[in-house]
């Protein structure tokens, strides 16, 4: 059996990517995607723990992440395409009609 | 099969089923502000029910993962009266927009149904849902003007940012649950205190995650960039909605967490929490001195009050919380009473969200004006409003936890305060006017600013009531 321990750094390093992206990238698209590979990280270490452990919690809160992730996609996604509408672009920098 | 016990969870389900109806009924009714009205008499039952179940107070349910005691109620009242409020000052402001639509209402009671799940959680599972149920809700309604440029980018700040800080909190509640094998906050507790796992650095990492994901949410520095853009670019009356529903329901969870879960960790929680508050407090503070515009002030001016409440929680004890939920339901009332003087100024043509579009306001338009006054005399903290009793009671419970260096700091911030709140009222008093602003009014604004007045100047002279009601409320946790 694969120790915990794989487990845990997989999810660690997913987790630390998603960070990542989500802090250099300045694309919208990338950027929601970075979030989504973060969400993944811990769907990881939530199963493997639940496993390690025999304990149902961990799945059933998974099975929650995926559902609140299929939400937010759908939310987000759509939000991403009501501003493309008024301003072609999916740039963060070129968000800059506020400043202060 | 035995089926749970559902009484605890009446208010939710009502509420959800009430929201449900206003999603279908927009398809029906042509006249939208029927559909307002009914979301408010929706709102009405579910809150009626709270208070039918408060009859037996201390019920939890789903095996304690859902807890419906004194300490919840308090903030589902706060959550109710910000619902009722923000309906009322919206329903003119959304006319002048051209966005009244049944959604609206449905989408601010789903909102306000995640708050009350948090505010009741007793599992972290649990948690988690409630907090994106009020977060997907807010991200919708903060791009409500969907032909508006500002509206679509403060929507798409406020989700990418807030999608980050719930990942963040998944990783934080994977850890402590990898840690312990459960989410249940009060076994967690109990497991904690067991001694063992408290010297864990994963622990400490859990404890540091839960504080970046929970001051996303009540917008505590350094955790607060998304909040002075997202603020000045949703609509106003989400804007004041989502300043205190969101930040309160935040409060809510952290009161849960952090006095009851975490509570033998106490001391690595407020070596963090200490630094937070007082940045949260000079940020807030300092860089609303710069704002020209009204609505990003009182942004700036959200995030130093969620650094006055966690004061609160960082004295960690009864005391202390009862002063934090105390401090919510005053701001509650002086919040949303400003913001609604500040929607009465839109009106066709008129933005009405610079400060210069105040100048000389009193002349013509003195009821508003005397308003306006009383909301930033109590957001400074200037007695007789509720605003300075809120401020005494957390200052006295951080002094009496042992940290009278940190009420001077919050003295000392809360005085440069002065400066911005009170520029309002000048502009307002001592100033000409280039121009004659027309007011939007209507009788629910109306309503909404005598109740919010009324309960502001109430709560600084009747405190003790107030602050009671609080304590009992807290002593549930």
């Amino acid at each position: 059996m694969v120790p915990l321990n794989w487990y845990l750094l997989l999810s660690a390093v997913v987790f630390t990517i998603g960070i990542l992206g989500f802090l250099t990238r300045r694309n919208i698209i990338i950027m929601f995607l970075s979030m989504e590979l973060m969400l993944n990280g811990v769907n990881i270490s939530l199963m493997a723990f639940s496993h390690y452990m025999q304990d149902l919690r961990g799945q059933v809160l998974v099975f929650f992440i995926i559902a609140v992730a299929a939400a937010e996609a759908a939310i987000g996604l759509a939000l991403i395409v009501a501003l493309f509408r008024n301003k072609p672009t999916v740039h963060v920098d070129e968000m800059n009609d506020m400043k202060g | 099969m035995q089926y749970p016990d559902i009484n605890p969870v009446l208010p939710e389900i009502i509420l959800i089923a009430a929201a449900l109806l206003v999603l279908m009924l927009e398809l029906f009714i042509k006249r939208k502000e029927t559909i307002g009205f009914i979301a408010l008499i929706g709102v009405g039952l579910s809150m009626c029910s709270m208070f039918y179940v408060k009859g037996v107070v201390g019920q939890e349910t789903f095996g304690g993962m859902f807890i419906s005691d004194g300490y919840s109620a308090f903030f589902k009242i706060i959550f109710y009266l910000n619902f009722y409020l923000t309906v009322l000052i919206s329903l003119k402001y959304l006319k002048i927009e051209r966005a009244l639509r049944g959604e609206y209402f449905g989408l601010l009671m789903f909102a306000t149904a995640g708050m009350m799940i948090m505010a009741s959680a007793g599992d972290l599972i649990v948690l988690y849902l409630g907090l994106e149920l009020m977060a997907l809700s807010t991200y919708i309604l903060a791009g409500f003007l969907r032909h508006k440029k500002k509206s679509n980018e403060a929507a798409v700040k406020y989700f990418l940012l807030g999608g980050f800080s719930s990942a963040i909190l998944l990783y934080g509640i994977s850890m402590i649950y990898g840690l312990t094998g459960t989410t249940d906050i009060r076994h967690l507790a109990g497991l904690l205190a067991g001694g063992g796992i408290k010297s864990s650095p994963v622990l400490l990492l859990s404890v540091a995650l839960f504080v970046v994901a929970f001051g996303y949410k009540v917008a505590a520095a350094p955790f607060h960039m998304w909040a002075p853009d997202v603020y000045e670019g949703a609509p106003t009356s989400i804007t004041a909605f989502m300043s205190v529903g969101p930040k309160a329901a935040g409060f809510a969870v952290m009161g849960r967490v952090f006095l009851i879960g975490l509570a033998s960790v106490r001391i690595e929680w407020t070596t963090i929490l200490i630094p937070v508050a007082i940045l949260t407090m000079a940020v807030g503070n300092i860089i609303a001195i710069s704002q020209t515009n009204i609505k990003r002030m009182l942004a700036y001016s959200s995030i130093a009050h969620a650094g006055y409440a966690i004061l609160g929680i960082i004295a960690g004890t009864q005391e202390g919380m009862a002063a934090t939920m105390n401090y919510m339901l005053i701001y509650a009332f002086m919040n949303i009473g400003a913001f609604a003087v500040v929607i009465m100024l839109k009106s066709e043509g008129l933005e009405g969200d610079n400060l210069s579009d105040y100048e000389g306001l009193a002349k013509t338009h003195p009821v508003a004006s005397a308003l306006m006054l009383v909301f930033m005399f109590s957001l400074t903290g200037i007695p007789p409003t509720g605003g300075f009793m809120g401020k005494f009671y957390l200052l006295m419970s951080i002094v009496n936890a042992g940290y009278a260096w940190l009420a001077v700091v919050a003295v000392a911030f809360s005085a440069i305060s002065a400066y911005f709140y009170l520029r309002v009222v000048m502009y307002m008093y001592m100033k000409e006017s280039k121009e004659t602003p027309v007011l939007s009014v209507s009788p629910a604004i109306g309503l909404a600013l005598i109740i919010t007045v009324a309960m502001v100047i109430a709560m600084g002279i009747l405190p003790a009531r107030f602050i009671d009601f609080a304590g009992a409320a807290s002593a549930a946790l």
